[in-house]
């Protein structure tokens, strides 16, 4: 078969139909855009959870009693609380933070607002045992056991807060992902909408053609590369619109959470590693629209 | 080289045949007229042919093709052994004459070095030798009836079809085009012919296949048009 012949079919083909065109490629790039989103959010939870992985703690609160009068924790309540921590089946280190030491650490992770910190006071930081378990998931044991004795004031689950964020951020991953199929069915619809007009303008010179011989696959070629060059262009504009996104509303938006390494860092890595796979989406669905649709709607 | 047994042919959307009964054999080389009143079933039974219709009952053959009953993978190469001309010429619009004549080859595969040696040669053969960069628009109906025939004869079909080839052109023009058709037909191919034409019909003094609603009424070998119809 003739390349020169298919390539300009294809090129008369996108040209005949303009506005039909844009659509296709502004759709498709929508739904590859939020696709892309939605992908871009599990990298992130992955990220956190590979981040998160072993760091996570269970943090015993003492009273303000407690964390004003025994720096070292070497009287009772708190030595005792010590002991009884180490002790519990399935911890694997206990390390007492006093005041001092927590309001340093409270500093440190709101460098970024120093507002904050000018405003916060020592006597608010309570001490604290960070109690690292074996099994994150058995957090709620020390919870239990340890809320309401004698010198604590509360027991926090690091992993609770954790498992809070990961829900928002699946159902933004999922709300991305519900949108970009019902986008992708929008596409669908207006690629194969597309080839049905486009094959019906061109009924007379296809008839033509299937006359002299040629046959349905030399006819309807052309069609189907109109689709996928669609597609293309597409995934290209999808993929620039997401670093551009990235870039001038991510960044500006997310910036803080980002430097204080709450939410990890996405870099335009992320978005480059991401685009085969929104390109090989896309390329793959319009050609099995079109293929589709010529097969089914397409009588010529 | 076609044999049709026992054909018809009803559309779908009609009760009346388009064909009844139809058993006709062309021999090769042989140059047939298929002539009747408006409505007779010419067309249809062209149709046939070219595997555009399928008949409701009986068989057709071309050459070595069981048209009727070839899966329609194959109609493409049943096709590529028939040319044919259509009253409306069917060229592609956005082609020029040389293109036009060219897309017969190129979608049989002919390499590139062939279709520019035969192009210009049928060209030359059909009259068209100046012409061959300019657009289907820019001829009169009788350049566009040659490069269809052009196109129709550039393969070396077995088999020429032509459904009234004359009727959009005014008599020395349709002549001009009979005499190429004659030419055609003693290279060797068939050429099946259906015409108003008394004229044409009568100078040529060839078979003649009447038809009349949808029946075969006459089939003379060197016959006329017909008197006193
Ligand atoms: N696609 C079709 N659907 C339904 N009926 C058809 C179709 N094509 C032709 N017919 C009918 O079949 C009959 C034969 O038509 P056909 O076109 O073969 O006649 P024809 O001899 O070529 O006529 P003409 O000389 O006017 O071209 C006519 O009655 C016509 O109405
Ligand atoms: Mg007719």
């Amino acid at each position: 078969m003739r390349t020169s012949f298919v390539f300009s079919e294809v090129v008369t083909g996108l040209r005949r139909n303009v506005t039909m065109t844009i659509a296709m490629i502004l759709t498709t790039a929508i739904s590859l855009g939020l696709l892309g989103g939605g992908l871009l959010v599990v990298r992130m939870v992955d990220k956190m959870q590979a981040n998160y992985q072993g760091k996570l703690e269970v943090a015993v609160l003492l009273t303000n009693d407690v964390s004003a009068n025994d720096q070292d924790c070497s009287s009772q309540p708190c030595s005792g609380l010590r002991t009884s921590l180490q002790t519990t089946s399935g911890v694997e280190t206990v390390v007492f933070e006093n005041r001092e030491k927590g309001f340093e650490r409270f500093k440190r992770i709101f460098e970024a607002q120093p507002e904050l910190v000018k405003l916060a006071r020592p006597e608010a930081i309570p001490a604290t045992f960070r109690v690292k378990l074996e099994d994150p998931e058995r957090a709620d044991v020390i919870v239990r056991e340890f809320s309401g004795k004698a010198g604590v004031k509360s027991v926090d689950d690091q992993g609770k807060f954790l498992d809070r964020l990961f829900n928002v951020l699946n159902g933004v991953r999922d709300g991305a992902l519900f949108l970009a199929l019902l986008q992708a069915l929008a596409a669908l619809l207006l690629i194969s909408n597309t080839i049905q007009v486009s094959a019906y303008t061109r009924r007379t010179e296809v008839g033509i053609m299937r006359l002299v011989g040629a046959t349905r696959w030399y006819t309807q070629l052309p069609f189907l590369i109109e689709a996928v060059v669609a597609g293309i262009i597409g995934a290209v504009v999808s993929v620039v619109g997401l670093i551009l996104f990235k870039a001038f509303i991510l960044d500006r938006v997310l910036g803080d959470l980002f430097s204080s390494g709450i939410l990890p860092t996405l870099g335009q890595l992320d978005v480059l590693i991401i685009a085969p796979i929104l390109f090989g989406v896309s390329v793959l669905i319009s050609a099995l629209t079109g293929y589709v649709t010529l097969r089914l709607y397409v009588r010529l | 080289m076609i044999r049709l047994e026992h054909v018809s042919k009803v559309y779908k959307t009609s009760t009346r045949p388009a064909l009844d009964d139809v058993s006709v054999e062309m021999d090769k080389g042989e140059f047939v007229f298929l002539i009747g009143p408006s409505g007779s079933g010419k067309s249809t039974f062209l149709r046939l042919l070219l595997r555009e219709e399928v008949p409701s009952k009986g068989r057709v053959y071309v050459s070595n093709f069981d048209v009727a009953k070839m899966s329609r993978r194959r109609v493409p190469r049943l096709r590529q052994s028939i040319g044919c001309v259509f009253q409306d010429f069917r060229l592609l619009a956005q082609k020029t004459v040389a293109e036009n004549v060219a897309f017969a080859l190129e979608v049989i595969g002919k390499p590139k070095n062939t279709i520019v040696k035969v192009v210009p040669e049928v060209l030359q053969l059909v009259g068209l030798e100046g012409k061959a960069d300019r657009l289907p628009h820019e001829l009169s109906g009788g350049e566009q009836q040659r490069v269809a025939i052009a196109r129709a004869f550039v393969n070396r079909p077995l088999v020429l079809i032509a459904d009234e080839p004359t009727g959009n052109l005014d008599p020395d023009t349709s002549q001009d085009i009979m005499l190429l058709l004659e030419r055609i037909n003693r290279t060797g191919t068939t050429v099946v012919m259906a015409t108003h034409d008394h004229g044409i019909v009568d100078s040529m003094r060839r078979r003649v296949v009447e038809l009349d609603n949808g029946r075969v009424v006459r089939d003379d070998a060197r016959g006329v048009y017909g008197v006193g119809r």
